[in-house]
C-alpha cells in the first residue's frame, strides 16, 4: 500500500511542516500493511527509549531525546525539549519553546489549532485542549476506527488562563498519574487563594512569597488573585517575567505586575511576590522581611511534603488532575484500555482493574513533576 | 470545627513563636464562646475523654475504601490520621438540608458522654460532614495526638494577650479553671472580675533548670548556690489541701500538671499534711534507690496491682516546698523554702517521703569531684540513681518556666562509643521521606572472625543538615531493602561510623548483643573514621561491669 508513510506523498501536512535539515520526512518503516485492519493499539503507539512512538505515523509524542518528528503536548521542559527535526504543536507551545530555547529549537515547526485534523498516511492526529497550561493539548491518534488519546498532563479543574479540558472519546486512554492516589483531592483553588489573602491581611508587616511554577501555575495564581478582587501590584521573580508577559500578549489580563528586582525590604511588607519554587528556599529570599513562604502545588495536600520544603502556607493549587479528576476522566472517555504514565501508576492501574478496565503502567522515563525539577538559571533572575 | 481546624493547620506549619502567638490570639479574639474555650482546652491538653484508638480509625476507612489503595496511600502519606482525612470518601448526605459541620463544642461535649460502642458511628458521621482539614483536626483531637508544636504555655500566653495580662497570672489561676473558661475570657475582656482558684489541691507550674555549660561557671560564685543530687526518677508535685468541708484532698501531678494520682495509690496516705512538695518519684528497695529502668515498671500503668505495689515500692524524695498549709512559699528565696521543707518533712515523719540531701562544696573543683564520684560524696549506695548535680541560687524565688540563671542542671558526662551504621529506616510524619532511624552495631568475635552486632537504635541527636547527609549516604550505600528498612554497607573499610552518646546500660536478654542502652542518640558523625576502628562489644561489657560495681 503506497503512501502510508507521511513522507511518501505530498499530503496535506507536508507543505506546512517546513522541511528540516535533519530530513524528517522519509518514513523509516513502510511495511505496516500487515497490521492494517487488525491493528492493535501497541502497533500504533508504543513506548520506546525516546518516548511514545507512533511508527505508522512516523512521529514521537513528547520525546525525551532528539527525534526526526515530534508532536509536543505542552511547553513544560520535560515534555518540550529542543533538538528535534520537525515539531508539531499548538502555536502557544511552539512560542513557549522558542522563548525557552531560542529560535533554532527545532529544524522546522508547524502550528495546529485544537480540533484541526492532520493526516499522516493512515494515521489521523488531532489536538484537543488538555486544560493543563496555556496551549496544552491532548493528542488523539486514530487509525481506521481505533483511537488512542495521549493526554500529556491535564486537569479537569477550572483555569482562567487556558482553554478548558475536553473529553475525547477513545478506545485507549493514556493518562498521567502525577496525583494518582486517593489522598490527592485538590479542592477549590479559589478557596486556597482566599487563604493566601487572609494571611496577607493577618500579617501586613510580612512579605508573602508564593512559590509557583513559572509556566502556567504562576499565571493561574495571579489570575485567581485578580478574580478574588486583589488589585494591588503583584511582584515577580525575574525568572518568570518573560513567560508571564507572553501570557499577557495572548490576551490574558493579569493586572499590575512588577519586577521584585530593585525593591526595598520595607516596600515589600504586605505584598505578594511570585517566584519559582526553588527560589523560595534560597538566599534570594533574604531580600524579604520575615517572609511567609507559600507554595502553590498539589503536593501541598500532604503535610510531610509541605514541611520538607519549609513551607508555612501550603496552597493546594494544581495544574494536574486530582484522583477524582483522573478517575472521572477515565470513565468519561469510554476507553476500555488505559495506559498509565508518570506518577503513581500502581494505584491508578489497580483502580482501573477493579472497574473492569484493561490497564497497564507505561514505563516512560524522563517525565517528572515539573515543580521538582524547575531550576532557576543563572542570569534569568536578572542579577538582582 | 472548621475554624479550629484552620487554626491547627496554620499553626502546624508556622515556625515562628511570635507568629504562632498572633495566629492564636486572632483565633481567640474572633471565635465565640464556648468554642474558643474548648480550643484553648485542646491546645493546653485540658480536655479529657476516652481517646479513639488507631485501630478504630483504620477499621472505619477499611469499610469505605479499597484496602490496596489505602495501603499505597498510607505508605505515601506516613500518618494514619492524615491518610484517612484525605481519602475519606465524599458522601452525598441525604436530603436537601445537609447538616452543617459540627462545631468544636459539639464534638467535645459529645465525646465526653459518648459510649464506647457509639463512637465509630458518631465519628463516621462527623467525618462525612467535615472537609479535609476538618477531618484531619478531628482525628488528631480524638486520637489525642495533636503534636502541632504548641506548648500549653504558649496557648495561655496568647489568651493573656487578649486582655494584655501577664501570662503568669493565668498560670496561677489555671488549675482552678475548667473548659470552656467562660470566666477567664470574661475577665480577659474586662467583663468580669478575676476568677479565683478554688481547687483544694491545685498544681503549681513548675520551675525548670538550664543545662550548664563550662563557660557559665566563670560568671557564677559558688557561695551563691546550693547543690543537690540530680535524681534519675520522674519529677512530681505532691499536693494536699482541705476542701470546703475540711476534708484533706491529696494529688500527685507530673511536671506538666497531669494528674497521675491514680497510678500511685500507695503514696497517697503519706501526703497527710496540707502542703505542696516538689520532688522526685523513685522506687526504693531496702532503703536503696533503684535505677530508672526499675522505676519504669511503675509508669504509665492503668491498673496498679498489689503485686506491682509490693515489688516496686514508690518513694518521694523532696527538694522544695511551694506551699505550707495555707501559705504560698513561692515568693521566698530558695534557702528559706529549704528550711521550711526540712521542718515540714520532719513533721510529716513518713518513711515514704524523705529529704533530698544537699551536696556541700567549697568551690567548683570540689563540686566537679562530687559529680564525678557521687558515691564518695555522700550519695552512698544511691549513687547509681544519681545522674548529676543541681545548682540552685540561694536567693531564687520559685518561678514557673525556665528562668535564666536561677537553677542549673549539671549532668554526668554521657557514655560515648563509636558504632557503625547497619540499617536505616524511614521516619514518620515530618521525616517520612528521610531515612532517620538508625540501627548501629559494634564489633565482636563471630564464627568467621570479627562481625558487627547491633547494640541500639537512635533517631535523634543529629542536626537537619546531618540528617540530609546521612539520608544521602543511606540511599547511595544501600545493599538490600526490606520494606521501609535499608541495609547499609557496613564493612571494615566501608560504612559510616556514628558517635553514639547514651545515659545508661543494662543487660538485656532480648538483644543479640546482650546489652541495652538508655537514651541513645547520635552525638557526631565520624566521616573520618573507618568502621574497623569503631568500638567493640567488650568495651560495652566493661562499662556494664563498672556501672554494676558502683
Amino acid at each position: 500500500m503506497a503512501g502510508l508513510g507521511p513522507g511518501t506523498e505530498n499530503n496535506a501536512f507536508s507543505g506546512r511542516w517546513k522541511r528540516g535539515s535533519r530530513g524528517a520526512w522519509v518514513a523509516k518503516h513502510r511495511d505496516h500493511t500487515a497490521y492494517i485492519g487488525g491493528m492493535r493499539p501497541q502497533d500504533i503507539l508504543m513506548p520506546v527509549a525516546a518516548g511514545l512512538c507512533c511508527k505508522p505515523g512516523g512521529f514521537h509524542i513528547d520525546p525525551v531525546r532528539p527525534v526526526e518528528r515530534a508532536i509536543i503536548t505542552h511547553g513544560h521542559s520535560d515534555h518540550a525539549r529542543a533538538g528535534h527535526g520537525a515539531v508539531l504543536a499548538t502555536q502557544e507551545t511552539l512560542d513557549m519553546m522558542r522563548l525557552r530555547y531560542g529560535d533554532n529549537f527545532a529544524g522546522s515547526t508547524q502550528a495546529v489549532r485544537y480540533g484541526e485534523e492532520i493526516r499522516l498516511g493512515d494515521i489521523k492526529v488531532k489536538l484537543h485542549p488538555a486544560g493543563h497550561v496555556l496551549g496544552s493539548a491532548q493528542i488523539a491518534v486514530s487509525c481506521k476506527d481505533l483511537c488512542i488519546v495521549a493526554s500529556g498532563d491535564y486537569k479537569d479543574a477550572r483555569d482562567p488562563t487556558c482553554a478548558p479540558f475536553e473529553i475525547v472519546p477513545c478506545d485507549v486512554f493514556i493518562t498521567e498519574a502525577t496525583f494518582g492516589l486517593p489522598v490527592f483531592r485538590h479542592g477549590n483553588a479559589a478557596d486556597e487563594v482566599k487563604k493566601l489573602l487572609a494571611s496577607v491581611a493577618l500579617f501586613p508587616e510580612r512579605a508573602h512569597l508564593v512559590g509557583a511554577y513559572s509556566l502556567g501555575k504562576a499565571q493561574r495564581v495571579i489570575a485567581l488573585l485578580r478574580e478574588a478582587g486583589y488589585d494591588a501590584p503583584i511582584y515577580l521573580h525575574g525568572a518568570m517575567e518573560k513567560i508571564t508577559r507572553y501570557y499577557e500578549s495572548r490576551g490574558i489580563a493579569l493586572g499590575d505586575l512588577r519586577p521584585v528586582r530593585g525593591m526595598k525590604k520595607a516596600e515589600l511588607a504586605g505584598t505578594i511576590t511570585l517566584a519559582p519554587p526553588t527560589a523560595t528556599s534560597d538566599i534570594w529570599t533574604r531580600r524579604f522581611l520575615d517572609p511567609v513562604t507559600a507554595f502553590a502545588s498539589g503536593w501541598m495536600r500532604v503535610r510531610a511534603r509541605a514541611r520538607q520544603r519549609g513551607v508555612e502556607l501550603p496552597l493546594v493549587i494544581s495544574d494536574h488532575a486530582d484522583w477524582d479528576g483522573l478517575t472521572a476522566t477515565i470513565g468519561l472517555t469510554g476507553a476500555g484500555e488505559v495506559w498509565v504514565t508518570h506518577g503513581q501508576e500502581d494505584a491508578l492501574v489497580h483502580w482501573c482493574k477493579t472497574k473492569g478496565l484493561a490497564a497497564r503502567p507505561l514505563d516512560l522515563v524522563g517525565y517528572g513533576d515539573e515543580e521538582e525539577t524547575e531550576a532557576v538559571l543563572e542570569g534569568e533572575e536578572g542579577g538582582a | 470545627m472548621n475554624r479550629f481546624a484552620e487554626l491547627l493547620d496554620r499553626l502546624a506549619y508556622e515556625p515562628g513563636r511570635n507568629n504562632k502567638l498572633k495566629l492564636l490570639t486572632a483565633y481567640l479574639r474572633d471565635t465565640e464562646d464556648p468554642d474558643r474555650g474548648y480550643a484553648l482546652a485542646a491546645l493546653t491538653g485540658a480536655l479529657s475523654f476516652k481517646h479513639a484508638k488507631p485501630g478504630l480509625i483504620r477499621d472505619l476507612i477499611m469499610e469505605r475504601t479499597d484496602p490496596v489503595l489505602f495501603g499505597f496511600s498510607y505508605d505515601y502519606v506516613g500518618d494514619l490520621s492524615e491518610t484517612v482525612a484525605l481519602m475519606w470518601p465524599k458522601v452525598a448526605l441525604a436530603g436537601h438540608n445537609n447538616p452543617p459541620p459540627p462545631t468544636l463544642t459539639e464534638v467535645v461535649t459529645r465525646l465526653r458522654t459518648l459510649g464506647k460502642t457509639e463512637l465509630p458511628t458518631q465519628l463516621a458521621r462527623w467525618l462525612d460532614e467535615l472537609d479535609e482539614t476538618g477531618r484531619w483536626a478531628l482525628l488528631k483531637l480524638v486520637t489525642g495526638a495533636m503534636r502541632i508544636g504548641i506548648s500549653a504555655r504558649l496557648a495561655k500566653t496568647a489568651a493573656a494577650a487578649l486582655g494584655e495580662k501577664d501570662p503568669h497570672e493565668i498560670e496561677l489561676m489555671w488549675p482552678g479553671l475548667a473548659p470552656p473558661y467562660l470566666d477567664l475570657f470574661a475577665w480577659l475582656e474586662g467583663r468580669a472580675e478575676k476568677p479565683v482558684n478554688r481547687d483544694p489541691a491545685p498544681f503549681r507550674p513548675v520551675m525548670l533548670a538550664h543545662a550548664i555549660e563550662d563557660a557559665d561557671f566563670v560568671n557564677l560564685d559558688p557561695a551563691d548556690f546550693i547543690a543537690e543530687w540530680k535524681w534519675d526518677g520522674i519529677r512530681v508535685q505532691a499536693v494536699s489541701g482541705r476542701d470546703e468541708r475540711g476534708h484533706l484532698q491529696a494529688r500527685l501531678y507530673s511536671r506538666t500538671g497531669e494528674d497521675i494520682t491514680k497510678s500511685f495509690p500507695d503514696l497517697l496516705p503519706s501526703l497527710h499534711l496540707p502542703g505542696a512538695i516538689d520532688g522526685e518519684l523513685l522506687v526504693l528497695r531496702d532503703g536503696r534507690v533503684q535505677t530508672f529502668n526499675v522505676l519504669q515498671q511503675r509508669l504509665n500503668r492503668k491498673v496498679v496491682s498489689p503485686k506491682l505495689i509490693k515489688d516496686y515500692p514508690i518513694h518521694l524524695r523532696a527538694y522544695d516546698l511551694l506551699g505550707d498549709d495555707e501559705n504560698d512559699l513561692r515568693e521566698l528565696p530558695f534557702e528559706e523554702r529549704r528550711a521550711h521543707l526540712e521542718s515540714f518533712i520532719k513533721k510529716l515523719a513518713d518513711p515514704r517521703i524523705d529529704l533530698s540531701p544537699t551536696v556541700p562544696f567549697a568551690d567548683w573543683p570540689a563540686l566537679t569531684a562530687a559529680r564525678a564520684d557521687p558515691a564518695g560524696a555522700g550519695a552512698g549506695l544511691d549513687a547509681e540513681a544519681v545522674e548529676g548535680v543541681m545548682l540552685k541560687r540561694r536567693d531564687a524565688p520559685y518561678l514557673p518556666g525556665r528562668p535564666k540563671g536561677q537553677w542549673w542542671k549539671w549532668k554526668r558526662d554521657p557514655h560515648i562509643i563509636d558504632a557503625v551504621l547497619m540499617y536505616a529506616q524511614r521516619g514518620h510524619g515530618k521525616r517520612s521521606s528521610y531515612y532517620s532511624d538508625y540501627t548501629f552495631g559494634v564489633w565482636t568475635n563471630g564464627d568467621a572472625g570479627d562481625e558487627l552486632v547491633p547494640v541500639g537504635k537512635a533517631y535523634f541527636g543529629f542536626t537537619d543538615e546531618e540528617l540530609l547527609q546521612i539520608d544521602r549516604f543511606v540511599r547511595r550505600n544501600t545493599t538490600e531493602k526490606f520494606g521501609p528498612v535499608r541495609h547499609v554497607v557496613h564493612e571494615p573499610d566501608q560504612g559510616l561510623v556514628l558517635e553514639v552518646a547514651f545515659e545508661g546500660l543494662q543487660r538485656s536478654p532480648r538483644h543479640k548483643s546482650g546489652v541495652a542502652m538508655r537514651f541513645p542518640r547520635i552525638n557526631r558523625l565520624r566521616w573520618d573514621k573507618p568502621p574497623r576502628e569503631a568500638d567493640r562489644l567488650e568495651t560495652l561489657e566493661r562499662m556494664l561491669k563498672s556501672v554494676t560495681a558502683n
